[in-house]
This record gives C-alpha cells, structure tokens and sequence, in this order.
C-alpha cells in the first residue's frame, strides 16, 4: 500500500511563480512531471502586490498576452518620501509604456497563477492541489529520490525534485538543504485590497483605458524601520501594502497592521482610496536578504528556486520575476541533464547555478549585495530622520513666508547637520553609493 | 451498487461582493466552490460504496468550468463524472434544472447501470431552494428521502431502505424501497480527503461531457430558460438602513454604569420590555 | 401541460421585459391559498404568518384567500380550521385521511395537486418549513410551475401577478421573481420572515372537503417511529421575544456561558453565529442567520458578531438590536439600533448583574413607589 509504481521525471513542489515556470518549461519539453502545492487551487495561498514583469514570463510562454489575466500596464510610477503629513515625489510617466507589448503589468495572483496552472496542465503536466508535501524521501546515499504528502497512500518517486515552495521553504529547511530564513532578512508585507469602480480609479490616477500607475514610499510611515510602502491600481481595485524586517516588527512590538493603518490614513493617500471596500487583508513573508543569503541551491536530486531560494530583489520590489526565470532556468537545466541522460547528481545539476550566475537574478542581486545590512543598521535614518529633512526642506523651500532665500537655504544645511552631522551626512551618502553600486 | 450524486458549482457567497456604486455583483476573483451541502451527500455515496461496493457517477449541470467541481468530486474518490453543458441549459430555473438532471441521471442509468440511488444536498447556497432534489425524484419516478440525517440501513436484496430523517420538531424512522432519492442533511457526516491515488486519478480521469442531445434530450423547450416557469425581473441590493446604530459612550465610564445606561436605552426604546422581562426572568 | 404557447424562443437578453401573457387554460386560476401546515396536532406558526401575507394579497387581487388543511381525522384539524379563520382566511379546503397523520411526501403531494387540479388557485404559498421545502418541490414538478424559495417580500403586480422577492447571492442582493405563463404561482417564505397578524376570533366560514385519492397500501414509504427533539436540546429561538446570541469575538467556548447567563437572567433564549456551531461550540439548531434560524424578537444582543451579510438576514426583522462589539466599524453597527464599543467578554458579566438589579421585585418596588 505505500509505494505507487509510478516514477516522475520530475516532482515540482508548490504552484507559485517559480514552479510554475519549472514546471511548464520541463512538461512542455516532453518531461513526466508531477506539480503539488497545498492551497486549494493555484494561487489561492499567494500573495503579491503585485507587479508582473512581461519580459521574463515571455521568455516562457511567449503569448501569454492572448489569454494571461492582466490588469492594467503600468505607465506611471511614483516615488514617494514621506514623513506623517507630506510626500516628496519624483514621478516617472511616459507614453513610451503604451507599446504593443507594455512591460509592466499588474495582476491579481489569485487569478494569475490559475491561469498559469492550466497552462502547465495543458502542457501536460499532472497537478495536484490540496496536497502538502510533508518530507522529502532519502536513499542511502542521501539522494533525494522522492516527497511524501499529507494524503494517504504513500510516497511518489521522482528523479528530481524542484523546489519551489516560496519563502518559508520549511520542507527544504527541515530537510537540512539550507538554513532557515533569519528574521533580519524576511520581511513581512501586509495589503489589502480597495475596491473602487474602474471609471474612479481612472480619473484619480489620470489613467485611460488598461493604464495603470503604481506608487511606492518610503518613509516615516513604517516608524524608523527598513520598510516600504506601495499603492498598485488594478482594473476594479487598489492593493495598498506595507513591509518591514521581521526583526524589526519584532523589536519595535509594532504590529503590521498598525503601519498599514497610518499608510491608509496618511493626507497623501487617503484620498485616493477614499470610499472603497475592503474586501481583503493578506499578510505573506518577502525574502530580503539579497544575495548574501542565497543558499545552496543544488544538490543530489534537487534544486531549489524563487522565493524558497532567497531570490528576491528588495531594492526594486522584484520577486516573481526572478522566481520564475530561476524557475525557467532550472527547467532548461533539468531537460539539458536529461537530453544527455544523465543522472540528476549534484555534479550534473550544478549547471542550474552556473546557468543562473550568468542571468539577470544573481547579477541584479550581487550588484545590491550589501544593501539590505546598510539599510536594516541604517534604518532610523533612511527611514525616518530623512524624510522628515526632506519634507521640512521641502516645505521650506516651497512656503512664501518673507523669509529671505538665503536663509531658508541655511536652515535647511542647518537641520540636515544638526539631525546628522557633516560626517553621518557624508557617510550615509557615501555608504548608499557603495552599496547601490 | 450504482450511486448518482448530484453537486452543484457555486460562489463562495461569502466571498461575493456588490459594486458599491452600481450596485451589480462583482463575480471577479470570486472562487467557486462546491456546494457545501452537497459535500455531505458525496460522503454519503462514497460510504456506501465502500460498504456495498458499486461505483459513484458524479453528476453536474453547468458552465464547462464546472469541470473544476467533478475533478475535485473525483479527487475525493468519485468513480466516475459526467458534466451536462450545453447553452440551452442557461438560464435554467429549478423546473428545467431538475428536468435536464433527470434526463440524464436517466442516460447515465442506461449507459453505466441503473442507479439505486441518487443524492443531491440539502440545498444550494446560490439558489438555496431545496427545491431541485425533489424535482428530480418526481421526474424520474422515484422516492423522495429530503432532510436525510442517517441511512440505517440498505437491504439490496430486498431492494429496502431505512433512514432517519429531520422533521420539524424530531426525527422520523423510514422505511422505503429502492431506487430513491435522498438528499442529505448537513453536518451528518464529514468529507474525506482522498488518497494520493484518488487525487492522481481526479487529475488523468477524463471528466464525461454531454450536450442536451448527448443526454438523449429532445424536447429542448423544457431546458434553459425557455423550461422555466419562473423570471428574474429584477435584481437590486437591500435598501441600506439610514442610521447607524446609537452608539453609547463607553470612555471613561465604569462598565457597571454602561450596563446602566444601555438599559435604560433599550426600555426606553421598547417600553413594554421592562415588564416582559422581569416576568420571564424572575422565574 | 402544453408548451405549445411558448413555440417562440424568446431571446434571452429580453428576459425581465417578456410580455406576461397567461394561457387560456390558466385564466380561470383564480384566488390566493396557504397551505396550513399540521404536523402532529400542532399548527405551525409560519402558517398564520403565511395567511397574514396571502389576506393582503388576496385583498390586492379582490379574491379569496382559502387555508389548506391535510391531516387525519380529529380534532387537530377542527383547531386548524378554527385558527385558519381566526387568521385571515375566507375559506378552508380540508384533506382529512388517517394516512395524513404524519408528513410523508407521496400523499401529501397526491392530496395538494388533486386539490389545486380541481379548484385551481393562482397563488399558492407554502412555509418553508422541512415539511413545506419537501412538498413545495414536488408539488411544483408535478404541476409543472414556477415555484420561488424563501421569500422576503411578496407582492402583486399591477396587471396581477405575483411579484416574489428573495434573497441572492447569499444575501447580498435580492430578486424580483415572478412565475409568468404558469399556474399556481408557487412560493415559500421561512419562518419568522413575515410578522405574525393580529388574530381575531372568527365563525368558521366555508369549508370544502376533498377525498384522498391514495390508500396506504398504494404508498411505499411508512413510518417506523418518531423521535420529538428531546425538551433540554429544543431551541425555539426563531419564535423567542427576547435573543442573546454570541460570535467569534467571544473567543472560547466557555465565554458562551457569558451569554447563557445573560439569557436565563432576562428569560431568553440563546443563539449564535455560523462560526461557533461549525467549531462545535453550540448546537446546529443555535444557529441564527441565513442558513439558520431567522428570528424576529423584541430585543436582540448580539455579542461578538461581526454582523456579516448572511447573519444580518436573520435577524433584521428583530424590534431592537444591540450590538456589543470591539470594532467600531464593525458590520453590525449598520445594522444595530444601540451599539456598544467595548470587550462583550467584560460587559456581559456588567450587563447581566445590572438587568438583575433592575429587574429584581426590590428595585422594581422602588421604581412603583
Ligand atoms: C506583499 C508582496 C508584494 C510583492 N510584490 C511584488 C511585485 O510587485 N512584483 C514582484 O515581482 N514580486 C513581488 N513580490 C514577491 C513575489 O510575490 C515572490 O517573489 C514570488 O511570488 C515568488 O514565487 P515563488 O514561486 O518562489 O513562491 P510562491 O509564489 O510563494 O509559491 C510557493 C508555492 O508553494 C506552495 N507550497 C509551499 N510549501 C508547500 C508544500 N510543502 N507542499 C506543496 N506546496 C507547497 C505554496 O502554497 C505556494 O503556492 C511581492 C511579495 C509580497 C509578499
Ligand atoms: C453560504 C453561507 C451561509 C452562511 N450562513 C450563516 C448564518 O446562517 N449565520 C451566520 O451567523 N453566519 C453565516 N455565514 C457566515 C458568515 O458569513 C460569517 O462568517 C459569520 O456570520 C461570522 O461570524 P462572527 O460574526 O461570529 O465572526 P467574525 O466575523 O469573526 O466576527 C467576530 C466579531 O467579534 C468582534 N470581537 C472580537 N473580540 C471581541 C470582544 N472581546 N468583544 C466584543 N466583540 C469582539 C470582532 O470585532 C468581530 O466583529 C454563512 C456563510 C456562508 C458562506
Ligand atoms: N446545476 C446543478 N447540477 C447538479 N446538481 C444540482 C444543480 N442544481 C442543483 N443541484 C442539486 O440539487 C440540490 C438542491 O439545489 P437547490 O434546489 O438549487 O437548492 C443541490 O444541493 C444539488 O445537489
């Protein structure tokens, strides 16, 4: 009764963006594979802002525009500063975005990743959902060889295992494939969703047809810890969130939820959400760690990718486009080893990390690799002194009030010194360069 | 035994939101679910399959993304799954959904072996008539069991059948004969999770699709909207009710002195009150 | 039944503008019937609500509103006659056979349609009751009618027909429905919906009896035995004047002692929301809501109850609502005559001791002197 005499290709575990991608790349190239994720369909457990970037999803299913549920193209994204009553803005908007094939989209996971699973369906893969995988099966040589799940009936068989389970990745933690994620590089994002009618969100945000615009601020919002706000608009509906360390939350006893409250009601954004429902609150867990936190990412029968393997660009809120190219990645990986029927030993699936070293993911992230340190150490700074200076400076600047020019310039000098000295000044400057460079 | 189960794919009503300002439903990411009563009726089949031995044909009446209900029916370890589809059913009431379903629990009697029995829950969420399970029995000729809490026992021989069901106010003892149907009352029993090998199964089976002619349907004026009697005029949402609620204040006040007030509030309000209850209560 | 009349597709988009025009053979259907429910010797209220609503109807359509009695012989069915006129009714059409003592489907259902065969009645109501849900549908399929579940509202059309509103989408929208070119126009209301009319002792008008036109040797169901719902496990709480009823916000099962407690010390019954009967906390007959009881007291409390959609249907018929409620923008404030911000965990406590205080014989003697 505990053994099905079924053997897999491939076992992908999780149905988010990277295993998806695995798991359509390596179906579609004619591999026997086997999906589980535990929610009860495909998407229903995920939660993403969510910004989808075109470029890597074409990359595997080319025509996703045919039929893939997108919101709306972004034209126009803000940068925000705030401190508690004002924002200092740079808004980038450009026509260019109105092309053929817009790059940015918002999409509504929840619908996102049910589309993507029928298509790794149609591709021929077998999906099981409501399924958890609960461990994963060792032979003696420690060669991963299979997964057991919470249903009854036994073991399944694979001659890889892919995975793909997201942030928490407790089945690889628990396996001892790599370290459980630290507090100081997760963070914790809680959203909601507003919904409006689409004809309001269009005339707040000045936005036609499938338009769309995105905000993201930083500020005295997320009370001095390393955190960012952000406002997507959807077709019928705004997701309005907010991140921070867990370390932080932990350390400040702040609750998300408070954070979100002071984001709702702060004068910049209130008004754009005004007179919405509520339908939905989710809190889900973003990998920040950057490149100094990637694990291990191969081994005897198994490769790990997307969130599950830290790939996640905290920088530039990217995430589901590096799951699913490490997702792609690890497919073409698999299909190459098998094309040269090669067994799937740690030695034939290092060309997953080889492959992967040469793409945007690991590139992108090794450029930002001291960032997430400087800002987590830095983060009263960055994240409250600065925002206030900036708005006073601001205010200063724009008030007509008689006060002579000169000296309004002086204050300004004044006050950034006074809250952080010539040399902090300098040093905090100086050490964002490095860590941008 | 051959056991048919009817289930239907709804909205998570409690997922289901008004547009706020043209009051119209917004069905986007609204999951479907089966039908929760219909769960209990599943369950039901599927014991008895197991005691009895037989097969369970899952039956759903619906748009072809039913197909995501029978999968999941078959997933708990349904046999066998046919989806009637067709857009000559759209628009059905009770009246036509009850005919289409007994036209083709018919065509799967003639196809897979009469059933012995057939199910449907209690009632829907969406539609929440109770009426469709009773509409079939009487179609199809068959005994009507409504509001089932337990089967007592089968007789297959003696093609005899006992249950419990609720009435108003208690519980009958029945006895009937086979085939009938039953529809199940909720809570009596709870849905299993399937093995591993029901749930490959669900994802390779292939889900049976018929039309009304594939169902051996022929008077199509019974079907769809034409085959229903009744018709949605209108549809709105409830007229919201002015005011809120009164709010007593509770800041610095001792909550014995809330209780107080809130008192004084309610029997000023319902005058009558203050009598009533102290009769009731001082018993 | 012909459906010659309906030879012409009509286009689906043109569904609620259809042009009602009834066939021949229905337009001699005329006047408005209650079904009075008798189980066991005991009429169900719903019944007499249901005559509250069909005199309006009837009065609308200047028509007859007649009660519809089926039970065995007796003197339950005399009472069920009397109560019928007492509530509204012109006439009674009765059904009496030994074999209608308890509810089976088969001759109820034979005993409805032979009566509704012969004297044709265009609106027929029925409580949607166990009982009423089990014959409504088969009477409907049998008839070959419209049949509208759960009303909420019932009205009459200016060119006279039967506009049945209810529910949908769990609650959140409702519907106008009518039954077009088909008679009777059917439909059930649930108990406690519609407010209970005045009743007012009447004589005994006209009655019609009709003969049953099964035997007991004809029918295949028979009844081994009937169990009552033991006295301690019957809630009555769709018919209670005054309702306490505790939600997820209590937290545990044993702060539902919190709203027992109040209950027995201002004489109510208890209730509570969806949730609490699926933790197991309180019996499914506890329920309150839309797939609940709905109830229609005095006063109700609810304590720790959001106030969601589904719930709030079962109980807006109530005179008074008090919420008791941590959120401030809790649902049930919407919905709630008197609200009260504060933890229902420590007010219940401080809200019974004070009902007994102000209730007890001593303070009412001070209030008197
Ligand atoms: C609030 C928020 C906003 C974000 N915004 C953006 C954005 O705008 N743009 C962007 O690109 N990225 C964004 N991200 C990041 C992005 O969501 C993730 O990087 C991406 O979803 C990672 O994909 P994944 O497949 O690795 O993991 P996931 O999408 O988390 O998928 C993991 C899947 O595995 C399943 N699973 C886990 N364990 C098991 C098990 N044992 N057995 C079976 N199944 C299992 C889970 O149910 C889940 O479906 C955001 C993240 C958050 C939280
Ligand atoms: C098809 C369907 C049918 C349904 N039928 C019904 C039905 O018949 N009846 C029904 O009730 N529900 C029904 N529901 C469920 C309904 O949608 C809600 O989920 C349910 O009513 C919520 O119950 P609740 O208010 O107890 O819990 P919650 O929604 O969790 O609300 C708890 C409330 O308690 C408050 N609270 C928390 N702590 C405290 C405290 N210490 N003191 C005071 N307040 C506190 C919170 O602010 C919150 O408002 C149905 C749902 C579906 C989908
Ligand atoms: N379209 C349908 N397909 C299959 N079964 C249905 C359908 N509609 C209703 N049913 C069954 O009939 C029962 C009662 O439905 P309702 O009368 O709509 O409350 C449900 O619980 C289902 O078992």
């Amino acid at each position: 009764m505990d053994m099905i005499e079924e053997q897999f290709d491939a076992i992908v575990i999780g149905a988010g963006m990277s295993g998806n991608a695995a798991a359509y790349t390596m179906a579609s190239h004619g591999l026997k594979v086997l999906q589980l994720e535990r929610g009860e369909y495909p998407g229903s457990k995920n939660v993403q802002g969510a910004i989808m970037y075109a470029n890597m999803l074409e990359k595997i299913i080319p025509d996703f525009r045919d039929d893939a549920p997108l919101e709306r193209h972004l034209v126009e994204q803000r940068l925000w500063v705030m401190d508690d009553t004002s924002h200092t803005g740079i808004h980038y908007r450009s026509d260019d975005f109105n092309e053929a094939k817009p790059n940015r989209y918002t999409i509504i996971r929840a619908q996102f990743d049910k589309w993507f699973s029928r298509k790794v369906r149609e591709a021929g893969a077998t999906v099981l959902c409501e399924t958890t995988v609960t461990e994963l099966i060792r032979d003696a040589k420690d060669r991963v060889i299979g997964v057991r799940t919470d249903r009854a009936g036994g073991a399944i068989y694979a001659d890889v295992v892919v995975l793909a389970e997201g942030v928490c990745g407790l089945l690889g933690t628990r396996a001892g494939l790599r370290e459980m994620p630290k507090p100081q590089t997760v963070a914790l994002a809680v959203k909601e969703m507003h919904f409006l009618p689409e004809e309001v969100i269009e005339q707040r945000f000045g936005l036609k047809g499938d338009e769309g615009c995105v905000i993201e601020a930083v500020g005295t919002t997320s009370r001095s810890m390393a955190g960012l706000g952000f406002l997507y608009t959807n077709k019928e509906s705004i997701s309005l969130g907010i991140g921070c360390l867990v370390s932080d939350f932990a350390a400040m006893v702040e609750s998300p939820y408070v954070l979100l409250d002071a984001l709702k009601t702060h004068p910049s954004i209130r008004p754009l959400i005004a007179g919405s429902e509520v339908k939905e609150y989710s809190a889900h867990l973003i990998p920040e760690g950057g490149y100094k936190a990637i694990p291990q990412l191969f081994g005897d029968g198994w490769v790990v990718v997307g969130d599950a393997a830290q790939l996640n660009n905290a920088i530039h809120r990217e995430g589901s486009n590096l799951a699913m190219t490490s997702g792609r990645i690890a497919a073409e990986a698999i299909i190459e080893v098998k094309s040269r029927n090669g067994p799937m030993t740690k030695r034939n699936l290092a060309l997953y990390k080889a492959m992967l070293d040469k793409s945007f993911v690991v590139k992108d992230l090794r450029k930002y690799k001291d960032m997430p340190a400087l800002l987590h150490t830095n983060s009263c700074n960055y994240f409250t002194a600065y925002p206030r200076l900036m708005s006073q400076a601001a205010q200063n600047f724009m008030r007509v009030d008689g006060t002579p020019k000169i000296e309004k310039e002086k204050a300004t000098t004044a006050a950034f010194i006074k809250a952080r000295s010539r040399w902090g000044l300098v040093s905090d400057a100086v050490r964002l360069a490095l860590a941008w460079r | 035994m051959h056991i048919v189960i009817c289930i239907k794919q709804v909205p998570d009503s409690a997922q289901i939101r008004v547009h706020p300002v043209t009051n119209t439903i917004m069905r986007q990411g609204v999951p479907t679910i089966i039908n929760p009563y219909d769960l209990f009726a599943l369950e039901e089949a599927l014991r008895l399959r197991d005691t009895h031995d037989g097969e369970v044909t899952v039956l759903t009446m619906g748009p072809p993304m039913a197909e995501d209900a029978l999968r999941k029916a078959l997933g708990y370890g349904a046999d066998r799954a046919v989806l009637l589809t067709d857009r000559y059913f759209a628009g059905s009431d009770t009246l036509a959904t009850s005919f289409a379903l007994s036209q083709a629990i018919a065509k799967v009697g003639e196809t897979f072996g009469t059933p012995d029995l057939v199910f449907t829950g209690k009632q829907t969420i969406d539609g929440d008539t109770a009426q469709v399970g009773p509409g079939i029995a009487k179609r199809l000729g068959l005994l009507q069991l409504t509001y089932v809490a337990k089967i007592a026992s089968i007789d297959l021989a003696a093609r005899e059948i006992k249950v419990e069901r609720r009435s108003e106010g208690g519980t009958q003892m029945l006895k009937s004969r086979l085939p009938c149907l039953i529809t199940m009352l909720e809570g009596t029993n709870e849905i299993r999770r399937g093995s591993i090998q029901d749930a490959l199964c669900a994802a390779r089976s292939q889900v049976l699709k018929w039309s009304a002619a594939d169902a051996g349907i022929e008077d199509l004026t019974k079907c769809g909207l034409r085959g229903s009697p009744t018709v949605v005029k209108r549809v709105f949402a409830p007229p919201a009710r002015a005011e809120k609620a009164a709010k007593i204040d509770t800041a610095e006040m001792a909550l014995r002195d809330v209780a107080d007030e809130l008192i004084t509030a309610i029997f000023t309000r319902q005058p009558a009150l203050e009598h009533e209850l102290a009769f009731n209560g001082g018993a | 039944m012909s459906t010659a009349n309906r030879e012409t597709p009509r286009p689906a988009a043109g569904r609620a503008g259809i042009k009602k025009e009834l066939p021949a053979h229905f337009k001699d259907y005329r006047h408005v019937w209650v079904f009075i429910e008798l189980e066991r010797g005991q009429v169900h209220p719903v019944s007499f609500e249901l005559l509250g609503e069909g005199r309006k109807l009837a009065d609308k359509l200047q028509v007859q509103l007649a009660g519809v009695v089926l039970g065995p012989p007796g003197e339950a069915i005399g009472n069920a006659v009397a109560e019928a006129f007492a509530y509204g009714a012109d006439l009674v059409y009765i059904v009496e056979a030994p074999l209608l003592a308890d509810y089976r489907n088969e001759p109820f259902t034979k005993a409805m349609t032979d009566l509704v065969d012969a004297h044709k009645p265009e609106i027929l109501l029925l409580g949607a009751t166990t009982l009423g849900r089990d014959l409504a549908g088969s009477v409907a399929t049998t008839l070959q009618t419209g049949l509208t579940a759960d009303c909420t509202e019932l009205d009459v059309d200016t060119d006279g027909s039967l506009a049945a509103t209810r529910p949908t989408f769990g609650g959140s929208l409702l519907c106008t429905i009518y039954t077009l070119n088909f008679r009777p126009q059917m439909a059930t209301v649930r108990p406690r919906v519609m407010p209970m009319p005045q009743r007012a002792d009447k004589p005994v008008g006209r009655v019609i009896r009709h003969k049953l036109s099964v035997a007991e040797d004809e029918i295949v169901t028979k009844i081994l035995g009937f169990l009552p719902d033991s006295q301690s496990a019957k809630a009555n709480l769709a018919y209670a004047d005054v309702v306490v009823a505790g939600g997820l916000g209590l937290g545990a099962a044993e702060n539902l002692q919190l709203v027992k407690n109040l209950a027995r010390a201002i004489g109510a019954e208890h209730g509570c929301s969806r949730p609490l009967v699926q933790k197991g906390w309180m019996p499914a007959d506890r329920q309150i809501g839309q797939t609940g009881k709905t109830i229609r007291p005095k006063l109700y409390i609810a304590a720790g109850i959001s106030g969601a959609v589904q719930h709030r249907v079962g109980v807006e018929g109530a005179d008074l609502i008090v919420a008791i409620n941590t959120d401030p923008n809790a649902p049930i404030f919407d919905f709630a005559h008197l609200g009260i911000v504060t933890d229902a965990i420590r007010f219940l406590p401080a809200l019974t001791e004070a009902f007994t205080r102000r209730l007890s014989p001593h303070s009412r003697d001070k209030l008197a002197s």
